[in-house]
């Protein structure tokens, strides 16, 4: 029964989180599961949100892994097909593997403080899952579309719309298939090895699961020592021999209660003066956990000179433009896990999963690109859908205020001056006239700019037909000022005029 | 199939291609400006002033001798107003709703059998497509709102009489149909000075940037000579004086309560232009060239003096 009932929530979960990052009409534009990740929560300091997790992991055991983390549900569907091919498949015990988990967790600590968040991003579940949405799921989604739409089309029936489909970047595209290809075949052959070895959330909440309220419980009077419960789990965590189950590993998946004939499992409250196996793996934690924590501090205090030293180094190429609400390029780096979830989000496909724009420990965070569009005047949903706190949300009101780069004009380059045609297709797109248009020779007009009106939002760089103009981000972002309001407009008393 | 149903099925279809053809033919007879003086006492070209828009757009059409002139029974219609921005009514970056609602509903009356709208917007499509108020006014009267974001919207087509442009991607709509219906909104533009019916063509196309980077003012007016609009209304209710296209704000937006049309486009723009220089006095009517270039190309005339002038005060 149990178990049903997660399965029911898992999907549910996870067919609504995914659609969040899929769906390109705006039936969701504040997705909600997205929010409360752990991940992301850390990062963003979200206490509400952390108290919340931890709390119910102390009460329930690793349920989240089970029902909210995307990538845990993910693979439970790998694992369910697996045993569709194989009936016979079975699990056994293996005993934790606490060096290599504290170990995982105490390296993305130093690389988080050494401005590293790629690494953290790469392993953060919520993220790994979020890109191979938005990398891999959504393009399909979007050719389906595509596909009814062009079918209706043919009926002279306009409902459904064609989507641009693109690759957004390689490095995230590789990565996302790379993320889907690993932990797929983990999980397809070893179950939820990757949540009990390699995943960070795995291992702190973990951490907390040894000492949940409620747990599964084994009846030793009825236990026959089957294996069958042992034989059922992903987790590789019950020792059915010994009638000991590690807690830190098991994710509430509750197969192992179906699985026992003699009913002797059950999931409840922890009686007391059980099971002597938790304190051991719990004090060969502490050891590893306090080794790991003394390296790190000596390893932080020397990588991120190192790290500055290479992102200085970089000349004469481009600021990079992070999203309007990031603040600075620092802020973005410190909480940003590469989710993706605003990348997809962005209509105007202006954000895009960077490079090496912002050096190696930015990889995958979005930056601002013009090539395909340029950001809404009036929209903010990016700023509104980060659960990271790396695009802090900004009112329509504040975005317009906000600069997070400037306009710079090439004028040599510009087609009304060497062309001696009229152009203007930057003014135009100027949403706030950082650029406008002033006289110039013989009745044309050529664009002349106020970089501190300038919002940024690259409509003249997208539309510049020889890229005379291009926006430079800042990497701290400063605030645009507002206009003066000039006029030399008749608001009355018309004629027709001729 | 028996024969019965053959035979049936073959004169459908001998029905269906003959109204197809002489649709086309309707459309070759129209390509030729009407802005010869028709000599039916029906006005060829309309100036109205205030009143509200769909007052207005019916005192044109009674002064030019009604939308039947334009559109037949049967017609597939395509009515283009710019939706370029992503602006509200009030701040009149758009074509104003109302009056589309309005001649929508003068084309359902005329008979025509299908009535497409669309623009190749500037601003994210969707954006504009809903907050120009559009999208809501076109389904509203019955009339089909096309999307023109996606590439594969538009098709390659010569334009044999262009001087600068020679070929460009045109929306299928615009190709396909039997009869378009050119509805601009009057607006300052921070390159062409002016835009408007004119102006209001590069909403067909899909590469906007070849026409900035070869010459703006003459590839306008090469591509008004693709396929010709059988009427061009202009939409002067409120009026983006300076700042324009888009208008920064609503100090840039002046209530000018006006209308144009006329089946000839330069007229419509000349008439629209000077009346555009009284809002904001800045702007020289001579500097925009595309009007000129598109008398120098038989697309119409700047005299206004040889044709029949209409004007009314409402």
């Amino acid at each position: 029964m149990l178990r049903k009932i997660r399965t029911a929530v898992a999907i549910a979960v996870i067919a609504i989180l995914t659609f969040g990052f899929i769906d390109f009409a705006g039936v969701i534009d504040n997705p909600l599961l997205q929010k409360i990740q752990f991940g992301p929560a850390l990062l963003s300091l979200s206490i509400v949100t952390l108290v919340c997790l931890i709390a119910a992991t102390l009460l329930l055991g690793r349920l989240y892994c089970s029902v909210i983390c995307p990538l845990g549900i993910f693979q439970d569907f790998f694992n369910w097909l697996s045993k569709k091919f194989d009936k016979k498949k079975k699990y056994g015990y293996k005993p934790e593997q606490p060096w290599l988990r504290w170990g995982v967790l105490a390296v993305l600590i130093i690389a988080w403080i050494c401005g590293f968040t790629f690494l953290v991003g790469l392993l953060e579940p919520y993220s790994a899952y979020g890109r191979m949405a938005d990398e891999l799921f959504r393009p399909v989604y979007l050719f389906g579309n595509n596909l009814l739409a062009a079918i209706l089309e043919k009926f002279g029936n306009y409902s459904f719309f064609k989507v641009v489909i693109s690759l957004k970047s390689i490095t995230a595209f590789v990565v996302a298939l790379l993320t889907l290809l690993v932990v797929g075949h983990i999980s397809y052959h070893h179950g939820r090895t990757w949540c009990n070895t390699i995943c960070p959330v795995g291992t702190l909440l973990g951490f907390f699961s040894r000492f949940s309220l409620l747990r599964i419980r084994i009846d030793k009077d009825k236990c026959n020592h089957c294996l069958a419960c042992q034989r059922k789990c992903k987790a590789y965590c019950i020792d059915s021999k010994n009638q000991t189950i590690d807690y830190s590993r098991c994710v509430d998946c509750f197969d192992c209660i179906d699985a026992c004939k003699q009913k002797a499992l059950s999931f409840g409250p922890l009686k007391c003066g059980k099971s002597a196996k938790e304190s051991t793996t719990a004090d060969a934690v502490d050891e590893s956990k306090r080794q790991f924590l003394k390296s790190s501090l000596v390893i932080a205090a020397l990588a991120p000179a190192a790290l500055e030293a290479k992102v200085t180094g970089r000349k004469d190429e481009r600021v990079p433009m992070s999203p309007p609400g990031s603040i600075s390029h620092r802020n973005l780096l410190q909480h940003c896990t590469a989710c993706h979830l605003c990348v997809s989000k962005c209509p105007s496909h202006v954000l895009k999963p960077a490079g090496m724009e912002y050096g190696l420990g930015g990889i995958m965070q979005p930056v601002m690109k013009f090539d395909d569009g340029y950001c809404n005047y009036d929209c903010n949903l990016c700023s509104q859908v980060c659960p990271a706190g790396a695009i802090r949300p900004l009112t329509v009101e504040e975005k317009h205020h906000t600069q997070p780069g400037r306009v710079v004009f090439n004028k040599d380059i510009c087609v009304v001056n060497v062309n001696r045609t009229s152009c203007g297709a930057c003014a135009e797109h100027c949403p706030v006239q950082a650029i406008h248009m002033v006289p110039f020779e013989g009745g044309l007009t050529i664009p002349e700019t106020t970089p501190d009106l300038c919002v940024g939002c690259g409509g003249c760089e997208f539309i510049c037909p020889v890229k005379a103009v291009h926006i430079e981000g800042n990497p701290i972002h400063l605030e645009a000022k507002e206009p003066e309001q000039d006029s030399n407009i008749q608001t009355q008393d018309f004629d027709f005029g001729f | 199939m028996d024969r019965r149903d053959f035979l049936k099925t073959l004169a459908a279809a001998g029905a269906l291609v003959t109204v197809k053809t002489s649709g086309m033919m309707d459309v070759m007879a129209s390509t030729t400006p009407a802005n010869a003086a028709t000599g039916d006492g029906n006005a060829d070209l309309a100036a109205i002033m205030n009143g509200e828009p769909a007052a207005m757009l019916e005192a044109a059409m009674k002064e030019l001798g009604g939308i039947g002139r334009f559109i037949k029974k049967g017609d597939k219609i395509v009515i283009k107003p710019n939706i370029g921005w992503d602006r509200t009514p009030e701040l009149a970056g758009n074509t104003n709703p109302d009056l589309l609602t309005a001649l929508i509903k003068m084309c359902q009356d005329a008979g025509a059998a299908e009535i497409k709208v669309f623009d190749h917007t500037c601003d994210n499509w969707s954006r504009c497509y809903d907050h120009s108020g559009i999208e809501a006014a076109v389904k509203k009267a019955g009339a089909t709102m096309v999307y023109a974001h996606e590439q594969s919207s538009y098709q390659q087509v010569d334009i044999p009489n262009g001087k600068t442009l020679k070929n460009a991607q045109v929306h299928k709509a615009i190709i396909e149909c039997d009869k378009w219906i050119n509805v601009p909104v009057l607006k300052n533009h921070g390159g062409a000075l002016m835009t408007c019916a004119m102006k209001n063509h590069m909403g067909i196309v899909w590469d906007r940037r070849a026409f900035h980077s070869r010459g703006l003012h003459q590839c306008i007016a090469d591509i008004c000579t693709y396929k010709p609009a059988v009427l061009h209304i202009v939409d002067a209710y409120r009026t983006v004086a300076t700042n324009g296209p888009q208008g920064r704000s609503a100090s840039d937006v002046v209530l000018t309560k006006a209308l144009f049309a006329s089946p000839d486009i330069v007229a419509v723009d000349t008439a629209a232009g000077k009346f555009f220089t009284q809002v904001n006095k800045n702007i020289r009517f001579e500097d925009i060239e595309h009007i000129p270039d598109g008398q120098s190309l038989g697309l119409g005339t700047m005299d206004l003096e040889s044709i029949n002038v209409k004007r009314v005060r409402l």
